[in-house]
């Protein structure tokens, strides 16, 4: 990293540090106004660094990777499609997928963060959905903790040698799940029940969101798998280039 | 079929039934978002005290909730813009492998530095 790269870096993680952790870390869709002002605060601040690591690394990728753009762009317009498509589960209601285990798989969590900010902002400006006050919530349970299990899994899965597509399909649908796992427990949070506090407050909401999202995480590990499985096919110059300038989760070229 | 096609097919079908099933198998479940599912649970726990302080930017401009149908114009919005991008990678990667072009592609950047 360059010494400025280094301070940006430095500089949001102490920004994370100061507003993140007192409040003690705490997951899908939060709606707007739904969540108290500091947790809001908090959220936003653990995100910082993703992001910041996310923008150097996408930069880097733009100069000296060019060729991954075009993947870039297709793991972003994956999460576009995915997360816009409300599907209808077992409960009798609809729920819609992340998308983002593409992205973690491909790029890493930090450049991942980045495609989730642009969707979540997208749907909090003009579709109502999440928001901006529940922006750095939303961020955190799906644009990172759902990537960065996903990305763990399948750097664990390639070690062990599990082969190639259960592997992505597996991980991909547990980083969906894990999105709303996170979800729940945000929510549980900011809303302890009176009696169990904390952790029957996130039963319940897990009893809401894991069986509407269990099906659901089948279908975006699968599509995930799809992608992959296309991608591997004709875009073999592209996946090659990307493996070359790959060192692990904050990706450092160094 | 080869075995990548097998693959591509059962999934798909996966996909199609995980989709299908439930609605045909719940007739006159109502179908509603989980998100809202969410903001019903919170009422519930804390009795009907969780007032959102905010409420969405878009919903404050127009003054009222957003139209539904105005809502899905979004939502295909976002799809289209999506399987736009997705189609137009695959279709390029597509043709280029059809067309030879993946095989002196490196080839041929070499000869483009040079």
């Amino acid at each position: 990293m360059t010494a400025l790269e280094k301070k940006f870096v430095s500089f949001s993680v102490a920004v994370a540090v100061l507003f993140g952790v007192p409040q003690t870390v705490s997951a899908m869709h939060i709606m707007e106004g739904y969540l108290p002002p500091a947790y809001c605060v908090a959220w936003g601040a653990v995100c910082l660094p993703f992001l910041a690591v996310g923008i150097i690394t996408m930069r880097r990728l733009v100069r000296q990777q060019r060729k991954t753009m075009l993947l870039l762009a297709m793991a972003g317009a994956f999460v576009f499609v995915i997360s816009s498509l409300k599907i209808p589960s077992v409960t009798g209601s609809c729920s819609h997928m992340t998308g983002t285990g593409l992205g973690a798989i491909l790029f890493g969590v930090p450049v991942t963060t980045i495609l989730g900010v642009i969707v979540l902002l997208f749907q909090a400006l003009l579709l109502a959905h999440g928001g901006l006050t529940t922006l750095g919530a939303n961020t955190c349970s799906m644009a990172i903790a759902g990537p960065l299990l996903t990305w763990g899994l399948y750097q664990i899965g390639k070690k062990l040698r599990v082969p190639r597509l259960p592997l992505i399909f597996l991980a991909s649908m547990l980083g969906d799940l894990f999105t709303y796992c996170v979800t729940s427990l945000q929510l549980a949070l900011a809303y302890p029940s009176a009696q169990g506090g904390v952790g029957a407050s996130m039963t319940e909401f897990l009893l809401v969101f894991a069986p509407t999202q269990l099906p659901l995480a089948v279908i975006e590990g699968l599509l995930t798998m799809l992608v992959i499985m296309g991608l591997e096919t004709y875009a073999k110059t592209e996946l090659h280039e990307l493996r070359e300038g790959r060192r692990g989760l904050f990706h450092d070229a160094e | 079929m080869t075995r990548n096609k097998k693959i591509v097919v059962v999934s798909l079908l996966i996909v199609v039934l995980l989709i299908a099933g439930p609605l045909l198998a719940l007739k006159g479940a109502s179908f509603g978002g989980s998100d809202d599912a969410g903001s019903v649970k919170v009422e519930e726990i804390t009795g009907g005290e969780a007032e959102p302080w905010a409420t969405p930017v878009l919903e404050q401009l127009i003054g009222g909730e957003l139209p539904g149908e105005v809502e899905s114009l979004f939502f295909c919005l976002q799809t289209a813009l999506g399987v736009g991008v997705l189609a137009f990678g695959f279709g390029y990667l597509v043709a280029r492998k059809k067309y030879g072009g993946d095989r002196s592609g490196t080839a041929g950047d070499k000869e483009k530095n040079s």
